[in-house]
């Protein structure tokens, strides 16, 4: 059995740990909620530019002169699999239940025979990726130095996309992000973003008025102006939605870790107060008995 | 005079929502403005002033990037900048301007060639644009 000096360290550092964990679940509280404000404050954006593009977009599209963006560059050989991830661990399943949404996509399409390029963001999935893809990654974008995810970090990454694309050096980009349901409920999501998909059309159809709609320039110059916008668009989206499923998955993450710790804590404190007990009633004995023996 | 929604939003967050009787928006192809009942219409942004004019005085906002949609329901918006003129700081749009001409300069091809040379110029002619109308203020 060990020592009571031993049990007394013990239960001091799972109090420390404690105390740690319980910090992250508050910290991890306090940023979820700033990190929900900011996907809901994107949204109406994201919104409006998907119900305009998609009303454009069925008007012109078929048509000889669609971007390429759009109708894609009619080939799907080589993939390129935007994987969004977190810079830090300690978040649950967060980091790798994207990763193996990600890892399982690019297995199948290799084995299809299809080239797959990778793109990291976020420093976790890097990680987690660079042993069994070593090759497959041409790109690592960190945002560590950032506090919080602004416009500007998707459209750097957008663009970079956007010109491997006008380079031909992709066919097809999927984006692999956390879209956030709840605090406990984070669903890893594969989002198509070359070519651009919309759900539009149905919209477009109950308003009726798309198709009177005047374009200042032209429709096609709109297109080429927004569609490069969008798929910033789409990633920030992507990003901030990560952002509140980090958040979510730490706090619940770290809400676990302080209940066992206070678990742990507990045996710990019964066994610490059965051994000083036990080595009580053991000196008594001595002393009674050496007491009696005189 | 009939008021309709207007509402002006950025990918952080909604910037400006509310009834108001005119606003007048720096499209590409020149400025124009917006009254209620205004029939289907989208143009894309410049950069610019874009004046807000509803209850009490006008409002205006620089602007930069995207486009706005126009129908008989109203007005939206969607600007990857706005900025109330108030705190808008002219060496900020100083530096972007000089960012723009160094792009310019390291353009590779003719086609990104134009098409930094084409944003220089507007972005030339917002700055432009915000002097005179910090002119006409005071």
């Amino acid at each position: 059995m060990a020592s009571l000096k031993e049990l007394r360290n013990r239960i001091a550092s799972v109090k420390a740990t404690q105390k740690i964990t319980k910090a992250m679940q508050m910290v991890a509280a306090a940023k979820l909620r700033r990190a929900q404000q900011a996907a809901e404050a994107a949204r109406p954006y994201a919104q409006r530019m998907e119900s305009v593009l998609g009303n454009i977009a069925s008007a012109i599209s078929g048509g000889p002169d669609a971007p390429l963006l759009l109708t894609g560059n009619g080939k799907e050989q080589t993939h390129l699999l935007l994987v969004l991830t977190a810079e830090r661990g300690l978040c649950g399943a967060f980091n790798s239940s994207i990763v193996r949404l990600a890892r399982e996509r690019a297995l199948s399409l290799m084995g299809q025979g299809k080239t797959v390029k990778i793109f990291c963001v976020g420093r976790k999935g890097y990680e987690a990726l660079r042993r069994q893809f070593e090759k497959q990654i041409i790109e690592v974008v960190e945002l560590r130095a950032n506090k919080g995810v602004t416009f500007a970090d998707a459209q750097a990454v957008a663009e970079k996309i956007g010109t491997m694309f006008s380079a031909g050096e992709f066919d097809v980009a999927t984006q692999f992000f956390s879209s956030f349901h709840s605090v406990i409920s984070q669903v890893p999501t594969a989002q198509q973003l070359i070519p651009a998909t919309f759900e539009a059309p149905a919209a477009a159809a109950d308003k009726g008025a798309a198709a009177v709609y005047e374009y200042e320039p032209g429709e096609a110059e709109i297109l080429a102006d927004l569609l490069p916008r969008n798929l910033a668009v789409q990633i920030f989206k992507a990003l901030l939605e990560n952002g509140a499923s980090e958040q979510g998955a730490r706090m619940s993450a770290m809400d676990n870790a302080t209940r066992n710790a206070g678990e742990m804590i507990k045996k710990q404190t019964l066994t610490y107060n059965r051994t000083r007990q036990a080595m009580i009633t053991k000196e008594l004995i001595e002393i009674i008995s050496g007491a009696e023996a005189l | 005079m009939a008021t309709f929604p207007f509402e002006l939003v950025s990918p952080e967050r909604l910037v400006y929502s509310g009834q108001v009787t005119e606003v007048i928006v720096p499209g590409t192809e020149g400025e124009f403005g917006i009254l209620a009942g205004h029939s289907p219409f989208v143009s894309t942004l410049q950069p610019g002033v874009l004046t807000i004019k509803g209850e009490g005085a006008p409002r205006k906002l620089f602007v930069r990037g995207g486009f706005a949609e126009a129908n008989p329901q109203g007005l939206t918006v969607l600007a990857e900048t706005a900025i109330p003129l108030a705190e808008f700081r002219p060496e900020k749009l100083a530096q972007m301007i000089k960012d723009a001409e160094e792009d310019v300069e390291d353009a590779r091809d003719e086609a990104t060639r134009a098409r930094r040379l084409l944003f220089l110029e507007q972005l030339k002619s917002s700055a432009a644009a915000i002097e005179a109308d910090a002119r006409g203020a005071h």
